[in-house]
Parts: structure tokens; sequence; C-alpha cells
């Protein structure tokens, strides 16, 4: 029994080993005179030797043993590294696998005896040592270095142990099925709190509600991994690639330690790798055709990987040839997998999509590398399966990136709870895109027919509808007044699903469905309620391939996307609501979280300011009215509260209206700027004069919401430089949500005094930036050595976005649109944090 | 305890239960438990036989109608149905059956296999007979009960 367990320990230990070892050699080819590192790979083959000896794992032991001889040899400088080298020891390292996969299946080494690899390695030993120039200046640097070296890696290694506790993967999934069990609990008692009137319950199920939430949060903590583990073996792969093809590639990667639920690591893995290959194989074109295009021999594939929106996307992106739409058209035809006439209708981002269809390859030999059966179709199948998506983009001449969207964890997931013909189901929020109330008269007007199909006029656009009761085969409900419709998203596509009722947004558990159900496409699972009952999960996907939506608005959104292109105007999304006697008031949705209704009884008072409990938190609430010096709220009992959350990092504000009214997507025509405190100005919005909120002098008196409360970005100072005094408030009033200085600047010099007087983190500059452009900014920044390293973040119109890829490689950090609050959030938090991280984070240490 | 020998005839203990007349049995080490009436939830546009889910301690649960399964009519009983959980490869499945009896003690000896002019949505299902001294008792395949999937599930679609 003991035995076994020291087994399972080497296996682990070594398996852990191993993955590092792989990175390393690779390094260690880049860096031949890197003493420190042959030494960690000695000592790694050397313990594994040693645990072997021990074990009487004897093959394994001869063929360590052989590969530690070389490796001394190497070390002690009396020979030279070549790549041949190189890949002998890389060719150890996966016979050790081998080995090691054996041992974990039955116990023993199994049967091969791998001895053409041990007389190879013999043969490398005994053969006579070619020592080149180089080695005296490595052997000048060993004694020097690497006693030191070794000594400050053991005290790491021991201080990140003891810091640290082995967990068993079993123990943390059924600890999460159990939290999965806690949260649903928690959400009947809550069910049968708010049933009753009885204070001493209502506190207790308040705490109980609390304490899950920080517990599923802490629970779901200890399943995040690094993506840095699965690329790990890139390195690798695309060594063994560059060396077969005859290429030069450059693997770069970002955002390593960015953390997904181990399951979805897990299920991401083998299409990373294969996009990686396909990136190599026929993204990257041989050096000679580079260096004929004009561009570096060497190809560069950059990985990606960062958050956004609660989601994470990984990019993998090669400076290559890019795909040749044209070829691809062709190859859909030859292989028919499209009709000449489907074809011709395709727009650019479809026929790229092409390229994720069943039985695509573009390829013109099939290496024995890449193309190994598994086509793009299946990554994007194994991606889609866990509720990711997959993109790509490309540019001919210039480079293919493909995007995978994934979700962070799919254990537990928001999601909006609907009735129809009855009975309850439950959306994911990530599908949904807004609700949608269609009372009396709106009614008819607003559900139209073309040709039979329901379609309703939403913002301008025809949006195709679904009934979900006809859709289930449910009975219709009883004529009502009201209508209510939700607008779904699945893929790039839009459709609205009226169903009979909406009730509210819960956090759920995801079960999965029995093998009886499994060939049902329009579920995605089945969850518990809060009254212990079972409702099913729409798969919105299958609810729109089903009621036949998504193949009717393929050509809607296409023409959609069209007249949005030829439409040079700037269009925004706008929430408009209404408080005091401001009758119409703007904010972009873009800085809006969500849209909530609180019943007046949830108020509570906190150091004497109103507040309520929201998604396990306190939410500060500031009474708009009141706020803009409009007079005192009136109290209207009994009637719920309207209130706009704004989220930015870790705070939370909710700003009390009066009454949403509508969302508009609306080019700006006249903007006024305002004197008034609290408004940034007025402009018309469909035809009616409306006021632009100023979110920042609102929520300016705000006091923080208390230390610990603090992201991390306090004292971080921004500097917004945009002429418009009206699209800089805009700009801010996201930045001081999430609690940064705001410094700003109208232009170039203004910017440049600024940055004399203060210390900025991060600049936020716009490309229209008078007198000169942003590029003057940069040029100017980049010149002096002590603002060089301050990160500059493009801010472009929509309709000059087009222009990001050049304004990337002129030395911006990043460039996106003006108004996409969240992205711009993002961004700068990634770039405030890249310049003040003092030291790479130790593996295995956690926040 | 039922030891199977790959033939059907199982010597040992048998949970039984009734469907309309028919009466069955069910290797006891299959048997998770035996529920009343539980609140169900519909699954539209699934197979007919599933009648919903049920939620067994935070665990869901399939119900599937062995009535229909069996090829039989609508239940006439005002008795609401039993939930006879069995388990298989693919987790807990509910049975709906109209009544539960007692475990009994069978031998191999009392076996027999299925007679060959048996309704043939009933003959995928059942493994064999026990002629016990007052009736008969036949053996559910659960696995085959609970796989809507094989081209012999059609009269279940």
């Amino acid at each position: 029994m003991q035995d076994e367990e020291i087994v399972r320990e080497f296996l682990v230990e070594s398996h852990e080993n191993l993955s590092r070892l792989d990175q390393e050699l690779v390094e260690l080819e880049k860096h031949p005179q890197d003493a420190g590192l042959l030494a960690s790979i000695f000592r790694t083959i050397h313990t594994i030797k040693g645990t072997c000896g021990f074990l009487a794992f004897t093959t394994l032991e001869k063929i360590t043993h052989q590969a530690e001889n070389l490796l001394s040899q190497l070390r002690d400088g009396k020979r030279a590294l070549t790549p041949q080298l190189v890949s002998l020891v890389l060719e150890t390292v996966d016979a050790t696998r081998r080995v090691l996969g054996e041992i974990e299946k039955d116990g023993t080494e199994g049967t091969e005896q791998f001895g053409s690899l041990i007389e190879r390695l013999q043969a490398a030993t005994r053969a006579p040592a070619t020592v080149n120039l180089a080695t005296p200046a490595a052997l000048a640097t060993v004694p020097a270095t690497p006693p030191l070296a070794g000594e400050d890696e053991a005290g790491k290694v021991s201080a990140v142990a003891e810091a640290n506790v082995r967990v068993d993967v079993g123990l943390l999934d059924k600890l999460m099925d159990l939290v999965g069990e806690l949260v649903l609990t928690r959400n009947q008692i809550l069910q049968f709190n708010s049933e009753r009137e009885d204070a001493a319950l209502n506190a207790t199920a308040q705490r109980l509600n609390l304490i899950t939430s920080e517990l599923q949060e802490g629970v779901m903590k200890t399943r995040m991994q690094p993506i840095g583990g699965v690329w790990n073996k890139l390195p690798r792969v695309v060594r063994d690639m560059g060396l077969l093809l005859g290429k030069q590639i450059r693997l770069e990667m970002e955002g390593a330690e960015t953390e997904l639920d181990r399951t979805i690591i897990e299920a991401i893995k083998d299409p990373l790798v294969h996009l990686v290959r396909n990136a190599c194989d026929h993204g990257l074109e041989p050096s000679e055709v580079r260096t004929k295009a004009g561009k570096a021999a060497q190809g560069r594939l950059l990985l990606r990987a960062y958050h956004e929106g609660g989601q994470v996307n990984i990019e993998i992106a090669d400076d290559g040839g890019g795909i040749d739409l044209a070829r691809v058209k062709q190859k859909a035809l030859e292989k028919a997998l499209l009709r000449p006439e489907q074809l011709e209708k395709l727009s650019e981002r479809e026929a790229l999509n092409l390229i994720f269809m069943p039985g695509f390859s573009t390829a013109a030999k099939v290496t024995n590398l890449s193309g190994r059966g598994v086509g793009m179709d299946v990554v994007k199948s194994n991606i889609e399966r866990i509720g990711g998506v997959a993109d790509v983009y490309s540019q001919l001449g210039v480079g293919t990136t493909v995007r995978l969207k994934i979700p962070l964890t799919l254990a537990i997931i928001p999601g909006l709870v609907i009735s129809s013909g009855g009975e309850r189901f439950v959306i994911p929020q990530v599908n949904l895109l807004e609700l949608i109330r269609l009372e009396g008269d709106a009614r008819e007007k607003q559900i139209e027919r073309v040709h039979g199909t329901p379609v309703y006029r939403r913002r301008g656009s025809l949006l195709p509808i679904a009934y979900l009761n006809q859709v289930l085969g449910l009975s219709d409900p009883p004529q009502s007044e009201a209508m209510s419709m939700v607008v779904l998203q699945a893929e790039d596509r839009q459709f609205g699903l009226v169903v009979d009722g909406i009730s509210d947004t819960q956090e759920i558990v995801v079960k999965p469905l029995g093998k009886q159900l499994k060939g049902l496409s329009i579920y995605a699972g089945a969850t518990i309620m809060g009254d212990g009952r079972v409702a099913l999960i729409l798969d919105v996907l299958g609810i729109g391939q089903r009621s036949g939506v998504l193949a009717e608005s393929r050509e809607q959104a296409r023409a959609a996307t069209e007249q949005k292109s030829a439409s040079a105007a700037e269009l925004e999304r706008l929430l408009l609501f209404r408080a005091g006697s401001f009758e119409r008031m703007a904010i972009p949705l873009s800085l809006v979280a969500r849209l909530e209704e609180f019943p007046a009884s949830m108020i509570e008072y906190a150091s004497g300011e109103p507040v309520v409990q929201y998604r396990g938190r306190i939410l500060p609430l500031v009474r708009l009215q009141e706020a803009l010096g409009d007079g005192e709220a009136p109290a209207k009992p009994g009637e719920p509260l309207q209130v706009i959350v704004f989220s930015g990092g870790d705070r939370n504000v909710g700003l009390v209206v009066d009454q949403i009214l509508d969302v508009a997507e609306e080019a700006v025509t006249v903007r006024r700027p305002s004197r008034r405190a609290g408004l940034l100005g007025s402009a018309v919005v469909d035809e009616q004069v409306t006021d632009f909120l100023d979110l920042s002098d609102v929520l300016r008196g705000l006091a923080p919401e208390g230390a610990e409360g603090t992201t991390g970005q306090a004292g971080k100072r921004i500097l917004v430089a945009e002429e418009s005094s009206f699209d800089r408030g805009l700009i801010r009033g996201g930045l001081d949500m999430a609690g940064y200085q705001v410094v700003e600047a109208g232009n170039l010099d203004e910017a440049l005094q600024r940055l004399e007087h203060q210390e900025v983190d991060v600049v936020v500059a716009a490309l229209s930036l008078p007198p000169l452009g942003s590029g003057a900014l940069l040029a100017a920044m980049r010149q002096r050595p002590e603002w060089a390293r301050i990160p500059i973040l493009a801010l472009a119109d929509s309709a000059r976005l087009a222009e990001a890829p050049s304004v990337n490689k002129a030395g911006f950090e990043h460039c996106q649109t003006k108004f996409d609050g969240a992205a711009m959030l993002e961004s700068v938090s990634r770039l405030a944090k890249a310049i003040t991280t003092p030291e790479p984070v130790l593996a295995g240490e956690r926040k | 305890m039922a030891i199977e020998n790959g033939r059907g005839d199982v010597a040992g203990q048998y949970s039984t239960f009734y469907v309309g007349e028919l009466f069955f049995g069910v290797d006891v080490l299959r048997v998770q438990e035996v529920l009343r009436v539980q609140p169900m939830t519909r699954v539209p546009q699934a197979p007919k036989v599933v009648e919903g889910l049920i939620n067994l301690r935070g665990q869901i649960v399939t119900a599937v109608d062995l009535r229909g399964r069996l090829g039989l009519g609508p239940r006439m009983s005002e008795e609401p149905p039993m939930n006879l959980v069995v388990r298989t490869d693919d987790g807990a499945v509910s049975l709906l059956v109209d009544e539960i009896g007692d475990v009994l003690d069978v031998d191999g000896s009392m076996y027999e296999r299925p007679p060959a002019n048996l309704d043939p949505a009933a003959r995928q299902l059942i493994l064999g007979v026990y002629k016990l001294k007052d009736r008969l008792m036949m053996v559910l395949d659960t696995e085959r009960a609970v796989d809507l999937n094989q081209a012999h599930a059609r009269s279940a679609v």
C-alpha cells in the first residue's frame, strides 16, 4: 500500500518536472550559455534517475543515466550544445514520459527497451568533444554563478512548498459539487424567507446568503488554474514544428497567468495545440517567402489571454500570409460544401468562417503534423461545447488571428428565469441582450409580418421572432395585455423570443441531462430552483435553429452590417431615463452594468447613506434627482425603485432614477456643452433633446467603498487626452467608477503639461487629438526617457477602428473604440498592472 | 444477493412491482430507492415515455414511464404511479410503475427464457421468467428499459 503511494508521488512529481524540462530545453537552445538552466536540467534528470533506482524501474534508470552522463558533460563545458543534442535529450524526455505512462497503467515499465535511444545517447557521450569557441566563455562564467543560482532556487522552492498544499483534484471536484448543492439550498431558504415575516429568519438567511457566495467564490478560485499550465508544452510543439517544416518561428506569450476553471483548461488543451500547429504549418510562411515579402525572416506567433466581460479571450495570432478568401471559396466549391450562388452572398466574415466547416482544409499538402484528422470544425465544436465562441480574423499578407472566447467556469452561471406554457425555464445570461415588454397598442404595431414570418422593429432594424410556446409545443398563454420578449444572441446572430412571463435572474447550478434526453438540442441542462423543483435550461443556439430564426436572419444580419459600415456616423447605444424635472436623460449603455428594480423595503442605511444588499455585497444608492440639486425625491411608498447599476473594478454604485425610458442607438448629432453640475451637455436623440449625465460629477461626493474595497487601482492616475470635453466626460465616467484618478487634457500641449506636473500611469488618447493626432503625443512621449515606458491606449471613433492594426504598429499599446466602456476599463487595468507588477508571481502562489 | 451468469437466470433477491397486470422483478442491488409521487417537471419535445424530471436530493433524475416503454396503453388507475429509482450505467433513472411488491428470494431452477411469441416491444426488455408458485415473475432489463436510443425503442417515440 505504502509502495503504491510512493510510486504515485513519484509519478506526479516526475510529470511536473518533465513539463518544466520541455520548456527549459527549448529555452536552453536559445541561450546555450545559461549555466543555471543546464544545472537545473541536470538536477531534474538526476532526481528521476535516483528515484528510479530506489523503486527498481531499471529501464527508466538506464535511459536517464545515459542522459545524465551527456548532460554532465554539457554542464561541465566538455561538450558544446547543438540542436541535435537538444533533440536527443527531448527524445529522452518523451521516452521517460512513455515509461511513466506505462507505470501509471499497471505499475510496470512495459516491454519497450529503448535500445536505440540508449545507444545513441552513449554514442553522443563518447563522440569526440567538439568544443567550440563559445565554451571558454561559458566555462569562465560557470564558477561565478552556479552555486549562487542553485542556492537561490532551492530557497525559493522550499518557500513555495511551505505556502502550498497539494490537494487531490477529485476532492476539489467534490467540494465544487457540494458548493453547488449549498447554492441550491441557499436559494430555497431565500425563497422560503421571502414568504414569511420573521426578522430572525431573515437575518440568518441573509448571513447564509453572504457566506455561501463567499464560499462559492473561494472554492471556484481553488479550481482556477493559470492558462500557462497548458501553454507550457507549446514552446516544444512550436520548436518541433519549426525544425520539421524548416521555418523560423518565434513564440510569444502574453497573459499566461490568466486563470480558468480546470475543467475548461482540460477542454481547451487539444484545440489550442491544434490551432498552434495550424498556425505554424499553414499560417506562417517559409523564411524565403517572408523575406521576399519584406517581412522579418523569423515568423511570429503570439498567444494572448485576457479577461473581458466575465469571459476569457484567448488569441492565437500569426504574422503569416493570412487567409486567401478566393482560395477558401474555391475550396468550398470543390468540396461541394456550398453552391455557387450561396458563395456569392457570403460576407467576408462568413467566408472566413468557412474554414470551420467540417471537411474543409486548404492546405495544399497535408503534413504529418497538422491535418491529423482533427479539423478546425472539431476545434470549433469543442469550444462551443463549453459555451465558448471561436472566431477568425485575417488579412491577406498580414496575418491571421483566431480568437476563442471562453467562459470562466461551467458549474455555476447566472441565468434569467422565464415561464412559458405554465413551465419555468432558465436562459443563460451570456446569451441575453435585452428584455422588451410590449403593452397594448405597441404589441399590435411593433410585431409585424414579412410573408408570414413575425419580426420586430428594434431600433430601426428587423429582428426575427420566435415564440417559445410554439418551439416547445406548449399551449398558448391566455391572451393578456402585455407581452414579454427576450432578445437573445447565439453565435453572432440575434433573435427575439416571446415568452409568457419573466421572473428574475438567479445563480444556477448547471446539471447535465440523462442520456434519454441527450438528443434534444434545445436544452443545455437542468437546474433545481428555490422551491426544490427542476427547471430546464434552454440552449439558445438550439432554440434558434429549431425555430428557424437563425437561418433566416443570416441575410438580414449581413444587410445590417453592410448598412452599418456604410453610414460613417458614429453610432452609440444610449440608455434613456427620467429623473425629477429632467424628462429625458442619457448615458452610454456601455457604462451600465445592469438595470434593477428594488422594493423600497430593501433599502437599509450604512453610516446614514442608503444602500441595498445586492449580489452578496453592499450597493450604495445615489438618488439622481437629489444629486442634480433638483429637490428632494418624493417618497413613493409601495413602488419599487428603478436603479441603474454601475460597476467598475470592485466598486458598485446604484443610481436611483424615476423611470427607465428606452435604449436608443443613435448618431449623436448636436452637442451643446452644459455648465450645470452633473450634466455634460445636451444632444438630440430620437428627435428629442436629451441631457447627458456626467457620471463622474454625480459620483464625486460618494465615499469610496471602504479601505478593503479599494481595487488596487487606487492612486493610479490616468491621463485622458481628447478634444471634446463632452467625450472626455463620457470616458472619464467609467474610469472614475473604477477608482482611478483622472486628469484631462484637451490637446497635445495640455497633455504634455500634465505629464510634466504629475506622475501618470496610463495615457488614454483619442486618435483625433489636436493639433496633429495622437501620434504626435506618442512621439513626444517616447523621446523622454521618464515617459517612454508609460503605456498609451488609443481610442478611435468606431468609424476609424479599421485603422486599429496600423495604430498598434505605430507603438500604441492598444487601440479600441471610444465608447466601449467595459473594454476600455479592461485595457486600462491591464496596462496599469503591467507597469507596476514588480516581480513575476511564483508558480502556484495565489493572491 | 443476485448473481448474474450472463444468461439472465439469476438466483437471489428481486425487488418486485406491477405494471398493469404484469408482474416484474429487478435485481435488488440495482434498485436505489422507491419513492411515492414526486413533483415532476415536464420536458417539452422529449420522447413520449419520458414523463419528466424529478429532484432526488439535489440530483436530477429522469422519470421513464415503464407502461409506455412496454407498449401498454395509458394508465387507468386513480392511484399515482410509484418511482422505482434504479442504478444504471448513466446514473440513476426513475421507472414509473403502478405498484410496488415484496422482495422475493428465487433460485435458478425456477428460471426459463422468455416465450418466443412475446410482444416485440416487451421482448426487448425482458431477460427471462421465473416460475413462482402462484404466478410468473418477469426479469426486467433495466439498462435497456432506460435506453431510448436503440432502434427497438421505436414504439417509445
